[in-house]
């Protein structure tokens, strides 16, 4: 199993969602979170006061898949998250000692295989 | 000066303020509806017409609308406020009517800001809404209150049915279609970002209007009264109209929904405040409800991004007021003339030119307007800009700014 985290930009978001159903991933979290990566400052200003807003509106997802759904899940984060300019974001790919699903207390693969979906050989 | 009115003064002085702030309760309205990254955006382009649109009326929109001239047209004459002092206009001073009407010309303008948000490049909207304010608002203004044609035809629009409202809906449909829709727009959901600021604006809008139409008999005299009561019921009928819609649709009474309601229902009284009985406001206000409902409902799985509705609330709820203003209105109310219920079918048809002609003349002139401006500026927001949002790209701001990472810059340029 691997926990997958990735910090996209917040209007790529749906995207990203969309091509992470297509690729029948559907257990993720997801929260608003402010990053730096190198891209171009942006300037404010509020009557005298200018600032340089160092820190970008990101989105980080997280989502624990079962090793053979590695590849299709970065493979859709790579495609819709994209836009060519700096500031697209990162996907780091984790490993997981252990996975519980809290309702039925299952483990590691059968916690995160979506109960919808029928068991496949890995 | 003998003739002016002390009564009738304080309560166009009243009127005018409450006109007023029915812009900065638009701006409201309108940006609770948009998402977060163009919330700025959105309340500045209403916020920005009371500057804009504000001189341009002072200077030249004044004259162009009410000054004596042709049928079509006021004059020069009045340019730069030259001619226009403390003298009597009806029973206020002349300086009061100036700026009583510029606060109608600011919103009108501002209402078709709600067909092209997040999307539109700032620069190219100034220019618009100040051109417009003279091109297209300041003769149909004329057209119908300055003595030109409409008027002397025998249309009744008390407040501004078809000047202001048909008028900025006929303007939104044009410039959303030459826009073109937003990116995301049938893509993606786009939600708002803040009802209660929907809310706060509906019903700071419904307290304004109370100048709006209340103002428009132009003294504290009866017909006020009658456009004021008009505008407390009417609207409260197409709230429980709309409320019951949603409820047999959704089985739920949306918030959104109530705030567009009341705005429709006052659409909808504003022609015929003045000039129908409060039972026929009522029956307006709960007529009016359907059509705009059902034009929403529409609208939204269309290809037209008239983002919020102008066309389906001011458009639709318009032309309702304006047709039902021919229907009903009553001479022992009004003391002006009857509408078909009471014996005069002609009215309907008159009713019906105004409509048409202002939507001709609107759609036409605003078409002209923005493929004029389009000849020197880029209209549309780059793909990229779309995306991280007109506050920051446009205004250099954030509504919801938290400050961290904002690291400060002196004057002189350095950290």
């Amino acid at each position: 199993m691997k926990l997958v985290v990735a910090i996209v930009r917040p209007e790529k978001l749906n995207e990203v969602l969309e091509a992470l159903y297509r690729a029948e991933v559907t257990g993720l979290t997801i929260s608003r979170v402010r990053g730096h990566g190198g891209e171009t400052e942006q300037v404010e200003t509020y009557r005298g006061t200018t600032v340089k807003v160092e820190l970008h509106d990101k989105v980080r997802l997280e989502i624990g898949v079962s090793d053979h759904f590695v590849e299709p899940t970065v493979r859709a984060i790579l495609s819709a998250g994209r836009t060519g300019e700096v500031g697209d974001g990162k996907i780091f790919v984790l490993p997981v000692e252990k996975v519980y699903r809290i309702r039925t207390g299952e483990e590691d693969r059968a916690a995160v295989t979506p109960i919808t979906m029928e068991e496949s050989p890995a | 000066m003998s003739t002016i009115s002390p009564a009738d003064t304080a309560w166009m002085l009243i009127a005018t303020a409450m006109v007023l702030v029915m812009t900065p309760a638009l701006g409201f309205f309108y940006g609770g509806l948009v998402r977060a990254k163009n919330t700025l955006n959105t309340m500045m382009m209403s916020f920005v017409a009371l500057g804009f649109v504000g001189i341009a009326w002072a200077l030249i929109g004044y004259s162009l609308a009410f000054s004596e001239g042709s049928g079509l047209l006021g004059s020069f004459r009045n340019t730069f406020l030259n001619g226009v002092r403390l003298e009597s206009h009806g029973t206020i001073p002349h300086i009061l009517f100036v700026a009583y009407q510029g606060t109608f010309a600011i919103i009108t303008a501002a209402l078709i800001s709600g067909a092209i948000v997040e999307r539109m490049r700032f620069g190219p909207y100034l220019t618009f809404v100040t051109l417009w304010s003279i091109v297209v608002y300041a003769p149909i203004a004329h057209w119908v209150w300055g003595g030109g044609w409409l008027g002397k035809l025998g249309a009744l629009d008390f407040a501004g049915g078809t000047v202001v409202h048909i008028n900025a809906a006929a303007a939104a449909l044009v410039i959303a279609l030459v826009l073109g829709t937003r990116k995301d727009y049938a893509r993606q959901a786009i939600i708002p970002q803040n009802v209660p600021f929907t809310l706060l604006g509906a019903g700071l809008l419904w307290f304004g209007w109370f100048g709006f139409n209340g103002g428009s008999a132009f003294g504290a005299n009866a017909s006020a009264a009658l456009a004021f009561a008009n505008t407390m019921f009417a609207p409260s009928a197409t709230l429980v109209v709309w409320s019951l819609l949603d409820l047999m649709r959704t089985r739920k009474t949306t918030a959104v929904g109530a705030a567009t309601a009341i705005v429709v229902g006052l659409v909808a009284i504003t022609p015929a405040a003045g000039f129908v009985s409060p039972l026929s406001a009522i029956a307006i206000g709960g007529i009016a409800a359907a059509p705009s409902y059902f034009a929403l409902l529409w609208r939204a799985r269309s290809r037209v991004d008239d983002s919020l509705d102008v066309v389906s609330a001011h458009g639709v709820g318009g032309m309702v007021g304006a047709l039902l203003t021919g229907v009903l209105a009553e001479k022992s109310w009004n003391g002006v003339g009857d509408g078909a219920l009471f014996g005069n079918m002609r009215q309907l048809g008159i009713q019906a030119i105004a409509i048409v002609a202002t939507i001709a003349y609107s759609a036409v002139a605003t078409f002209v307007v923005v493929k004029v401006i389009a000849l020197g500026f880029n209209l549309r927001a780059s793909v990229k800009e779309e995306g991280i949002g007109l506050d920051v790209t446009q205004h250099g701001e954030e509504a919801y700014s938290r400050g961290e990472g904002a690291i400060l810059v002196h004057a002189d340029g350095g950290i």
